[in-house]
């Protein structure tokens, strides 16, 4: 085990303790609730936020521009034409939803494994799943053709007495979806309650006092409330950890319910939902890297959290590269010509090299490099790599989607698919409205968990062990 | 109802948890009954302390699952046999497997919306206002980095004059009268 072989004078170990230290050595409850809400509470925006936030909010105008048009023209616009009918729209939709997957379970299933280094990155990874989710649910939207009918998806009492089919699963992805969104939404909120409460107490003007002192609805710090509080919290976790995981399987479901060479397979939800959280740590660290340099949090967020993350990334990565694998063997175990032919053609065809794209951005580059120590713990290194997994990523959609289906059972029947400027505006103009929303939440809201950093700090755990055991 | 004038408690400041636990176990062993911790971050033993060992969080959870993945099993069934049937090559209408997943992403979602709301309800949250952000001290410690135990008036025991002594032989940082 690693903890036998580091040397007792090492600086990641609490002398006091002896755990891991997962936080900087030095701090105490104040020096981390300044540092955190000082963030957010200073009167003082740095112009670099300005930067960030003009950028971003003219790429969120982008997309509305392309959506406007989108909205007057038709989905003619986009590149999706038969048989490429699924393009950018269902290849962003599931990217973004996957890297939602890395924030729930941060904040739930390594909760439930009390996983203590996750405090520190669980509030923000929260927020990105939300973000995510946001630009996600609008692909299947927009690209329902008429935008303005999609409330005909809810089951509700129409004067044309017509129900939704339930035996649909993209009538499964309204309710896998909008639940995830409103759980994820809430378990955010509910998370932040009390650091809304510390923010309202440190807000020196009266505007910041009412508007923290209304969200944090009357927070007090009672002990009755924390321990129904924390059960709260675990039952929250513990329900998100099985909602994570349909969530992206019910997506995989559009794909492998359909009998298309390429679609039809039983390995698609472990896959998906493997590939959605190493997309998604990757977006964390495309995230935390130059938050945690921009606002000198190196003492919340160490180097450990970014090796933690590197492994995770390493374990989920070669479940996606037995996906692959297993996608290969299937082609030839199961003897069908299509299924092989879908695979050559994956591979050699015309759109070939989205697949090796994607074999280097997601297997070649980070699979050799994650197991190296000095790597996983390198900053740029770590930053070039999210970016290169967020890439491959994608390209895993691009050819889940495009190469599936450009090429049809008839020769008659192939097509081709270019995606127009309108599916690139749409694309990089959800870029931008994430990192618009970003921005705010950086701005206005903690975004390190304060009363979840106190838990990890010396000065909390002795004390309390210290007179539990006085007490007995 | 309670009183809305005069005292609402004695408020006695703590710097570390364990000082809070002990004062805190030691009058609930004198028979305070009346008497709350506030802290800045969850203490289990605080609470343990003050003998709140139980909550009814998990059966209210529990119950709003059942009622979402029973409410979305029964509109499926309803919808897909009684009120718009669809006969696609004579398949079954009650095709309960592909029910399955709109009626447990309901189950989840009720059981997670119970679970967040009923802990506010159960805790008396929203609740803008309270006599102990009154207090001096409270709102720069009790959010920050101080532990508190309130004595409040309610109480049988509660005497004023009597109340501030007790609470002083905890050696707390302060002891101070909280105002309605």
């Amino acid at each position: 085990m690693a903890t036998s072989e580091v040397k007792t004078n090492d600086p990641g170990i609490d002398p006091s303790t002896g755990e891991f230290r997962v936080i900087g050595p030095g701090q105490t409850f104040r020096s981390v609730t300044e540092k955190i809400s000082a963030l957010v509470l200073t009167p003082h925006t740095p112009m670099g936020w300005f930067a960030i936030f003009s950028v971003a909010g003219a790429g969120a105008s982008m997309l509305m521009v392309a959506v406007t048009w989108l909205f007057l023209k038709g989905v003619g616009i986009w590149g999706v034409t038969q048989p490429v009918a699924w393009g950018f729209a269902i290849i962003n939709f599931v990217w973004w939803i996957g890297i939602g997957h890395a924030g729930t379970l941060i904040s739930a299933i390594l909760l439930l494994f009390k996983q203590g280094w996750r405090n520190s990155i669980s509030r923000f990874a929260e927020a990105m799943t939300i973000f995510a989710v946001v630009c996600a649910g609008m692909f299947p939207v927009l690209h329902l053709g008429r935008p303005w009918l999609g409330y005909w998806l809810f089951p509700y009492p129409s004067t044309m007495t017509v129900w939704p089919q339930f035996r649909s699963p993209l009538m499964w992805d309204v309710f896998a979806v909008s639940t995830y969104a409103t759980i994820s939404v809430v378990f955010w909120y509910i998370g932040m309650v009390p650091d809304l409460g510390t923010m309202r107490d440190r807000a020196q003007s009266k505007f910041a006092q009412y508007f923290y002192g209304l969200l944090s609805v009357g927070w007090r710090g009672s002990v009755r409330h924390w321990m129904r509080y924390e059960t709260a919290s675990l039952l929250l976790a513990g329900l998100a950890t099985p909602l994570v995981l349909s969530v992206h399987t019910v997506i995989s479901f559009d794909f492998a319910v359909a009998v298309l060479p390429g679609w039809h397979t039983t390995i698609f939800p472990p896959y998906f939902v493997a590939g959605a959280i190493y997309s998604g740590f990757a977006m964390v660290l495309t995230l935390a890297i130059p938050l945690r340099k921009f606002y000198h949090l190196e003492a919340l967020v160490t180097e450990r959290h970014i090796d933690n993350m590197g492994k995770v990334m390493l374990a989920t990565g070669f479940i996606v590269a037995y996906g692959y694998g297993m996608e290969i063997f299937m082609a030839w175990y199961s003897a069908s010509h299509w299924e092989a032919f879908m695979m050559w053609n994956r591979m050699f065809g015309p759109m070939g090299w989205s697949y090796w794209v994607l074999v280097t951005c997601n297997l070649a580059i980070p699979l050799t490099t994650l197991w190296v120590r000095k790597l996983r713990t390198s900053i740029a290194y770590m930053f070039f790599l999210s970016i290169v997994v967020n890439t491959g990523m994608w390209f895993e959609r691009f050819v889940i989607v495009v190469t599936s289906l450009y090429r049809d059972f008839l020769p008659s029947a192939w097509g081709t698919y270019r995606a127009t400027k309108w599916d690139y505006m749409t694309f990089v103009g959800t870029l931008g409205l994430f990192t618009f929303l970003f921005v705010l939440f950086v701005r206005f809201l903690p975004m390190i968990p304060m009363n979840e950093i106190r838990m990890l700090l010396p000065a909390a755990k002795i004390k309390a062990k210290a007179t539990a055991k006085a007490g007995d | 109802m309670p009183p809305r004038e005069g005292t609402y408690g004695l408020l006695a400041e703590f710097d570390t948890p364990g000082d809070l636990i002990r004062a805190a176990r030691q009058a609930r062993q004198d028979g305070w009954r009346r008497l709350d911790c506030y802290t800045p971050y969850p203490v289990e033993e605080a609470a343990e302390a003050i003998g709140f060992h139980r909550n009814k969080v998990p059966l209210i959870t529990l119950i709003g699952g059942l009622m979402g993945g029973a409410a979305m099993f029964g509109l499926e069934v309803w919808i897909s046999v009684l009120a718009y049937p669809l006969n696609i090559g004579g398949r079954p209408t009650y095709s309960w497997p592909a029910f399955i997943v709109p009626a447990y992403e309901w189950t989840i979602l009720f059981a997670g919306l119970s679970a967040a709301f009923g802990m506010l309800a159960l805790n008396g949250l929203p609740a803008p206002y309270h006599p102990l952000f009154n207090a001096p001290n409270f709102r720069d410690g009790a959010t920050t980095d101080k532990f508190f135990l309130c004595l409040e008036a309610l109480d049988p025991k509660f005497d004023l004059a009597e109340a501030k002594k007790y609470l002083e032989s905890f050696q707390p940082v302060s002891v101070v009268e909280v105002q309605y």
